[in-house]
């Protein structure tokens, strides 16, 4: 009966969100309960290392020039045998990235020559000040990796000569 | 009149005021709750075991804010537009029964009832007091020098007028079913069945109307966001906005006793539970749990369609409140007096005759409405 329509689509509202009552609800419960964030999620930047220890960072600032946002400080200085950071010519003695300007772009990553710099999964950044938002090179780089030594490591001389540290796979 | 007496209701009207601002906070809680289960959502879960200190969080939060007056409002209207808006929403129930005369118990030496005032002429209190409340919301909407504000509070005042005659039409059905208008009256007179199921269109058209009253969705015109920013209480913050939220829910709590006590028999149990153990006659005590249960489902009720209706449109709302349910409620109180008389002179059978009476009124008031609130063709396409 075409007359009862309104009346029978109504009730039918309110059928549907009475249904909807018996669902699961879809809520995360967010700090107990995280999900996994996607492949290629950008969160904060981590430095990476080798296996042996070494920071990958040459301290060579191209992620520096290529940040359209001017977040990245990276200030550089010469690696000896007896004190050696990165197994280049150079190592970043200051690595800073302002939170506050960074656009999680990803240039940096796309720039970086010995794949130092990623971006990874953390996504919770807060601060309460400005100047918390500035984050030093030990909050970035990535903890020392089983069967490797923290930096500064001492080598045996001539073992590391390139100003950049070859690549197994440079197109990797 | 003695000095006991008067103690006896200051007493009963502080713990019932009590319980409504208790209530009003847990409504919230309530409602905030059922709204994010239908929206498949969990609700406020944190403050406390399953947020249960949500609504004191809340309160704590809004009595420190600040209170803010526009420049140009009327300060003494502004200051005293919630307070009158809350005091007829908290006063609106004192006549309504909470457990019969046998539910009375003995304490320092008096009789204390399930009841505040017992007036003979309960349901014209309850009319008058809930049109008072209006005064509030204008003047709320008047004195903030908003136009926002005073368009919310003049849709309040042209919707309640509208309303109210329908709401008064469908309590005289009740009276006439019951005989009088003392509530007790009203709602002992449901023992053998209730009102909703005598006179069942008469029960829709209330809780319509009291949908309007309330300023409700899908009535809730006064303070319809996407228009009105937030209606008349644009304006108000802090305890004063509040004061406004509390006499909201409060009137939702009100109206929701007294649907409850008029229509579906009040603190009497269930018709077809009358002669068990369940009855009220045998466990006095069990009438305000009776109470409590009908007014806890009239309220998800209230929830429920707010969940689910939109917004009706302002100039609907008008026609369906002039055109349908005026006529269709003063058709109703005609139809109950016939069945009531001829069931009183003839056969109390007729009595069967007004629900049914009542469903034809109601389907051809559904038949008007199709012809006259329905998209024409030509706006269709």
């Amino acid at each position: 009966m075409p007359v009862l329509e309104p009346i029978v689509e109504l009730a039918r509202g309110l059928w549907t969100t009475l249904r909807s009552m018996a669902e699961k609800p879809v809520t995360v419960q967010y700090p107990e309960q995280k999900r996994p964030v996607k492949p290629r999620f950008r969160g904060r930047h981590v430095l990476k290392r080798y296996d042996n220890g070494l920071e990958k960072c040459i301290g060579c600032a191209l992620c520096a020039a290529a940040c359209p946002a001017d977040a990245i400080f990276v200030e550089a200085s010469e690696n000896t045998d007896e004190e050696r950071y990165s197994p280049g010519d150079r190592y970043a003695s200051t690595y800073e990235i302002n939170m506050l300007r960074c656009i999680y772009c990803g240039f940096c990553e796309d720039a970086c020559p010995t794949e130092a710099i990623v971006l990874g999964d953390n996504y919770e950044l807060s601060f309460t000040d400005r100047r918390e938002a500035i984050y030093p090179k030990e909050m970035l780089l990535e903890p020392v990796p089983a069967g490797g030594a923290p930096t500064p490591q001492k080598t045996e001389p001539g073992k590391f000569t390139r100003s950049v540290p070859e690549m197994k796979d440079p197109a990797d | 009149m003695t000095l006991a007496n008067v103690i006896e209701w200051l007493v009963k009207g502080l713990v019932w005021v009590l319980i409504l601002l208790g209530g009003f906070a847990y409504l919230t809680y309530y409602e905030r709750r059922a709204l994010a289960r239908i929206q498949v959502r969990v609700g406020p879960n944190r403050a406390g075991p399953w947020g249960l200190l949500q609504p004191i969080a809340d309160a704590i939060k809004l009595i420190f804010k600040e209170e803010f007056m526009p420049a140009r409002a009327d300060k003494l209207l502004f200051t005293l537009a919630p307070i009158i808006t809350l005091t007829p929403a908290l006063v609106i129930t004192a006549v309504v029964p909470f457990g019969p005369e046998s539910a009375s118990f003995q304490l320092f030496g008096r009789t204390i009832t399930w009841y505040i005032a017992d007036l003979n002429v309960g349901v014209l209190y309850i009319m008058s007091i809930a049109s008072i409340a209006v005064y509030g919301i204008v003047l709320a909407g008047w004195s903030s020098n908003n136009k926002y504000a005073t368009l919310g509070g003049l849709r309040s005042t042209a919707q309640m007028l509208s309303y109210e005659l329908a709401l008064g039409l469908s309590f005289i059905a009740v009276i006439v079913l019951a005989n009088s208008t003392r509530l007790l009256d009203i709602v002992e007179a449901q023992k053998g069945m209730w009102f909703a199921v005598l006179q069942p269109v008469g029960f829709v058209i209330f809780l319509i109307a009291t949908l309007a009253e309330v300023n409700r969705a899908p009535f809730d015109m006064p303070e319809a966001e996407q228009e009105l920013a937030a209606g008349y209480h644009s304006e108000y913050g802090g305890m004063k906005f509040a004061l406004l939220f509390m006499a909201e829910y409060d009137k939702m709590i009100a109206i929701c006793t007294i649907a409850a006590s008029l229509f579906l028999g009040g603190y009497r149990e269930p018709w077809f539970l009358r002669d068990t153990v369940l009855g009220v006659d045998q466990t006095p005590w069990l009438g305000p749990l009776y109470v409590f249960i009908k007014v806890f489902i009239l309220l998800f009720g209230m929830i429920w369609v707010r969940a689910t209706w939109p917004r009706i449109r302002y100039d609907r709302l008008m026609a369906f409140g002039w055109k349908i349910l005026l006529p269709l409620s003063l058709a109703l109180v005609f139809l109950t007096s016939i069945g009531m008389l001829l069931a009183e002179q003839v056969n109390p059978l007729y009595q069967w005759g007004i629900p049914l009476a009542s469903l034809a009124a109601g389907f051809i008031a559904i038949l008007g409405m199709y012809q006259t609130l329905r998209r024409k063709e030509y706006a269709r396409a």
